[in-house]
């Protein structure tokens, strides 16, 4: 079936990307000026030739361990079939190694669940807020709330975060404005303190969903078929829900799926201010540590993700909209 | 206003068959100097200024005009179809002697579908694309008459029967694009009738039609309305659709009414400068080849500053100086026949004021 | 006896006058023509910020490293000092200019650079289509395909702050480029899409039927109609790279030395209870940069995007 060949073009494409990526990623630790060996095995100096021995033993270690002396090619097939059983590398400190593995399965689901909370909001206040503003377009409600959604995307999200911690967070006090409770501790506790987090994550993401479905809304309600239902004397409510909401809201799919990019990029900022124990933090501690192992494999998981996220959009995409399903099986 | 059960034994009874017979029937819709105006940033554009009518139930009143004469915003302002907002609406729409005009949204938005309904130009856009067939006809049903899935389910398939679809158990689970221009728009005339309206609006139900469908929607137009003792209102720019099928026949230019009268009086007779000029530009079969086809110089009027004359004037091969001066009132020359003209065709002497002309059993005047 | 009808040919026949039908669906629109308050206020803050940032060595205003003894977290409107001081005693109405300057630099460095790289790829991409087409759309894709700030912050923290002799000027060269790297992909696809649409047309086919070569056509016939669609995504540009500065500052990769919006930002953090004019400055130094061209690109967009324009 045309359908299953369309999906396959899909599934190749998808397979191009994830090598591509992840060949980057792996190859940025030999991106950075100078040895990285020197980076990860903290340069002890001392004239003792014992220290300077052991130290030595350290960087071989660790040169092997990365098989820096390998050819890139072999390089990158080793950490892709180690990336891929889940040996995410490890991280080089001055007494121990531990593996980034379980770095990354204690702070993807703290991140993963800010972006996906951040996510829900934004689309639950945005898509009632875009509706009504369509069918209400021109008025004073309309004119307010578009100005008002202006002004909220302009607000750089780590400025509106730093407010709202100090402001709600310490000055009022109404919510935390620090620190993670997973939600075996108590759900209540864990969306407190999850709470400011998801509000900036999620400001500017309403704003932009907001104006995004009005202005395709407004257009669809222009059109023949909301006139011929408008005319079958059903609700004006129904309407708007039941035919003008669905075709109007592709545009909505797709950009809530390309911004997953942006969320990530924005968790780790609003990690950073809330000190939640995601992945955006783990990732600054990496830098600031050195350890370019830990975010090599910082990004591929994170890039891995977004391809899946865009993936899944692509193919959703289908099922919204039966005239892309139909178009596609035939084409 | 109650919906009446009597439909039944209307469709038996009150059937009739020879066009243009005189028999009484109940009034159905009184339209008296409506105007619609839109408000835009040049200013009011007035669509249409001062249209009276009326229309009685089992009749069909052929509106023709060119693009922008007020002809769809005329159908969509006595069914009250229009946006909310910068739209002003005076005068009179009677309906079964309500006036639409004063009474609330919500009660007028109960009329449609099952007072009321209209069948719109593009099939294409005027279905929903994403809503099954089945989905867009039993909408309305389970709306206004209450019907549980089953019935509506049932109902919509004895509908797609009667609007001569062929399969319809299979087209009733598809969509709009997986049928042909035809189908969609007997879908769409099974949709209008699917709750029994007693008057019906076609808005150029055939333009975007092939031509070969389009008699056959319009034959199906013709007998559903029979059947079912429908009012008919058909909004076309090609006089050629109404002439066979309507009772009476309306010519809108720029806004207003030029002239009305009982289709076979109007081609035997035709009296408005501009209703000759439409039937003269209509191509001819059977003419010699390359003969040019006759078109109506320049432009229709600027709808926001119309002329206080005949509007007209600019282009009609008549024109005199009374008509640049003096606005036309529309005049019932011949029982039942008006128009707007101070030197009708036909006519050796101009048409003067007079007393009162008589108002017959249709129509208001200006 | 009347005259006779006038006889034309059929394509001086009745022409579609202004639909009234259309009447109804546009009623509802009023695109903004002229630019409104908003409009002439974000062009008044560009030109005051920008022309504030190039001048800045010669505006008599205080060197922004200078220290001022008294000043130390002084809050604005001190004597002499308009936005007072910082924690250790500079003058913030200076550091918040010179920061402009670093900050506006970083902004239209990276949108320039990827602007002509990704404009270039993407007029490529979109006129010759078929294999060069291919490779650069998934080149697009596969820089796409990484989350901006992840990518962004790889590369600067690979380039830059892996070297801790790194000078002041190569930071900010590396985000520069990091910046301007991230942003070649989303210039080059809407480049290539406006490209794409724009070949089409048939004054590009007459043009090649004639003989022109390909670089005339692109840069004669094409370039000045997809040009309006890259500037909208610039402005808009712009205002993305300088809130990455920020924001990749806070993250700990940002310039240091010389001050920027985001390197002010954060270093008032930690004080934003006793001192928060600290944070607030720069913060709305940077939030109205960012309205301002938000509501110019908006605006550059809407008058030349056909869709919108007709709505």
């Amino acid at each position: 079936m045309n359908l299953a060949r369309a999906l396959g073009k899909r599934l190749l494409a998808l397979a191009l990307v994830l090598f591509l990526v992840t060949l980057f990623t792996a190859a940025l630790i030999s991106m950075t000026p100078g040895d990285p060996v020197d980076l990860l095995v903290p340069l002890a100096e001392s004239d003792n030739p014992e220290i300077q021995q052991t130290v030595q033993e350290q960087k071989d270690a660790v040169r092997e361990d990365l098989g820096l002396d390998e050819p890139f090619p072999v390089r990158y097939a080793h950490w892709l079939g180690d990336f891929v059983q889940g040996d995410f590398g490890k991280y080089y400190r001055t007494n121990a190694t531990d593996p980034v593995g379980d770095k990354i399965k204690s702070a993807l689901p703290v991140s993963l669940q800010l972006m996906v909370y951040a996510q829900i909001l934004a689309l639950v206040v945005a898509i009632p807020l875009g509706v009504v503003t369509a069918y209400r377009a021109g008025s004073r409600f309309d004119r307010a709330t578009n100005a008002s959604a202006f002004g909220l995307l302009s607000i750089p999200n780590f400025v509106l975060g730093l407010f709202l911690a100090y402001y709600v967070g310490v000055f009022l006090g109404w919510l935390p404005n620090e620190g993670y409770r997973h939600p075996s501790d108590g759900l209540v506790e864990h969306f407190r303190y999850m709470a400011l987090p998801t509000i900036t994550l999620a400001a500017a993401q309403i704003a932009v969903y907001m104006r995004l479905l009005r202005s395709d809304m407004v257009q669809t309600l222009q059109e023949d078929f909301i006139q011929m239902a408008r005319s079958k004397g059903i609700s004006d409510r129904r309407v708007l829900w039941r035919h003008a909401l669905r075709p109007s809201s592709i545009t909505l799919l797709t950009v809530s799926g390309l911004n997953v990019g942006t969320l990530i990029g924005g968790a780790l900022v609003v990690e950073r201010i809330f000190s939640l124990p995601g992945v955006g933090r783990a990732i600054f501690d990496a830098i600031n540590g050195r350890q370019y192992v830990a975010l090599q494999s910082f990004v591929a998981v994170l890039a891995i993700l977004f391809v899946m996220v865009n993936f899944t959009v692509d193919v959703l995409y289908t099922v919204i909209d039966p005239r892309i399903r139909h178009a596609r099986a035939t084409s | 206003m109650s919906r009446s059960d009597d439909r039944v034994e209307v469709r038996a009874q009150d059937t009739d068959g020879a066009r243009g017979a005189p028999i009484p029937r109940r009034r159905l819709l009184e339209i008296e100097d409506l105007r619609t105006q839109f408000r835009t940033h040049r200013g009011m554009v007035r669509a249409v200024d001062g249209v009276s009518f009326t229309l009685d139930r089992g009749r069909t009143l052929g509106i023709v005009g060119e693009s922008g004469s007020g002809k769809t915003v005329l159908a969509r302002s006595i069914m009250g179809l229009l946006p909310k907002r910068n739209v002003v609406r005076t005068g009179a729409v009677r309906y079964e002697g309500i006036d639409l005009l004063t009474t609330s949204p919500e009660q007028v938005r109960d009329l449609w579908g099952a007072e009321m309904a209209m069948i719109f130009q593009d099939p294409m856009t005027s279905l929903n694309p994403v809503q099954r067939v089945s989905a867009q006809i039993t909408e309305g049903m389970r709306h206004h008459l209450r019907m549980d899935r089953k019935t509506a389910d049932a109902t919509a398939l004895a509908l797609l029967r009667e609007v001569g679809i062929p399969e319809p158990k299979r087209r009733l689970r598809q969509y709009p694009h997986e049928l042909s221009g035809g189908m969609r728009q007997r879908v769409m005339i099974a949709v209008a009738l699917a709750c029994g309206p007693k008057l019906l609006f076609a808005d150029e139900p055939t333009t975007a039609l092939d031509v070969t469908v389009q008699a056959q929607i319009l034959n199906l137009l013709q007998r559903e309305q029979r059947e079912r003792d429908m009012a008919m209102i058909l909004v076309t720019h090609d006089l050629g659709v109404v002439a066979g099928r309507a009772d009476e026949i309306a010519v809108m230019y720029a806004g207003q009414l030029v002239e009305k009268a009982p289709t076979a009086s109007l081609f035997a007779n035709v009296r408005m400068p501009y209703t000759e000029a439409l039937l003269r530009s209509i191509p001819v079969l059977d003419a010699p080849s390359h003969t040019r086809l006759q078109a109506i110089p320049g432009r229709p009027p600027d709808l926001v500053d119309p002329p206080s004359a005949c509007r007209f004037a600019e282009r009609c091969p008549y024109v005199r100086d009374r008509c640049r001066a003096e606005p036309p009132p529309l005049l019932e020359g011949e029982p039942g026949h008006f128009y707007r003209c101070w030197y009708p065709v036909g006519l050796s002497s101009p048409v003067t004021l007079r007393s009162q002309p008589t108002s017959g059993n249709s129509g208001g005047v200006r | 006896m009347p005259e006779p009808l006038a006889e034309q040919p059929l394509d001086a026949a009745v022409l579609v006058p202004s639909d009234v039908a259309a009447v109804v669906q546009a009623v509802e629109a009023s695109p903004t023509r002229k630019l409104g308050f908003m409009g002439w206020f974000s062009v008044c803050w560009l030109v005051c910020i920008i022309g504030a940032a190039v001048l800045a060595p010669i505006l008599p205003l205080d060197d922004p490293d200078e220290t001022f003894p008294g000043l130390q977290r002084q809050p604005p409107v001190q004597p002499g000092h308009l936005l007072g001081g910082d924690a250790s005693g500079h003058d913030m109405l200076s550091r918040v200019i010179f920061g402009a300057r670093t900050s506006l630099l970083v902004g239209f460095g990276a949108i320039l650079l990827g602007w002509v790289v990704g404009g270039l790829l993407g007029l490529m991409a979109g006129y010759f289509k078929g294999r060069a087409d291919t490779v650069l759309s998934t080149g697009f894709n596969v820089l796409l395909s990484i989350p901006a700030l992840v990518l962004a912050l790889s590369l600067v923290a690979v380039f830059a702050s892996s070297d801790q002799n790194a000078s002041n000027t190569r930071r900010i060269v590396v985000l520069i480029i990091a910046l301007g790297i991230v942003s070649i992909p989303v210039l080059g696809r809407i480049t290539r899409a406006s490209t794409l649409s724009w070949s089409e047309r048939e004054f590009v086919k007459a043009a090649q039927v004639i003989g022109a070569r390909p670089r005339r056509i692109i840069f004669r016939e094409v370039l000045p109609n997809v040009l309006p669609a890259m500037m909208s995504i610039a402005l808009l540009g712009i205002a993305v790279v300088i809130v990455a500065e920020g924001a990749l500052s806070l993250l700990g990769v940002g310039v240091t030395g010389v001050p920027t919006w985001g390197n002010m930002i954060l270093d008032g953090y930690s004080q934003l209870s006793e001192l928060p004019h600290l944070v607030f400055i720069p913060s709305i130094a940077i939030f109205l940069t960012v309205l301002s061209l938000n509501y110019l690109g908006d605006i550059v967009r809407a008058r030349f995007d056909v869709r919108e324009s007709v709505l």
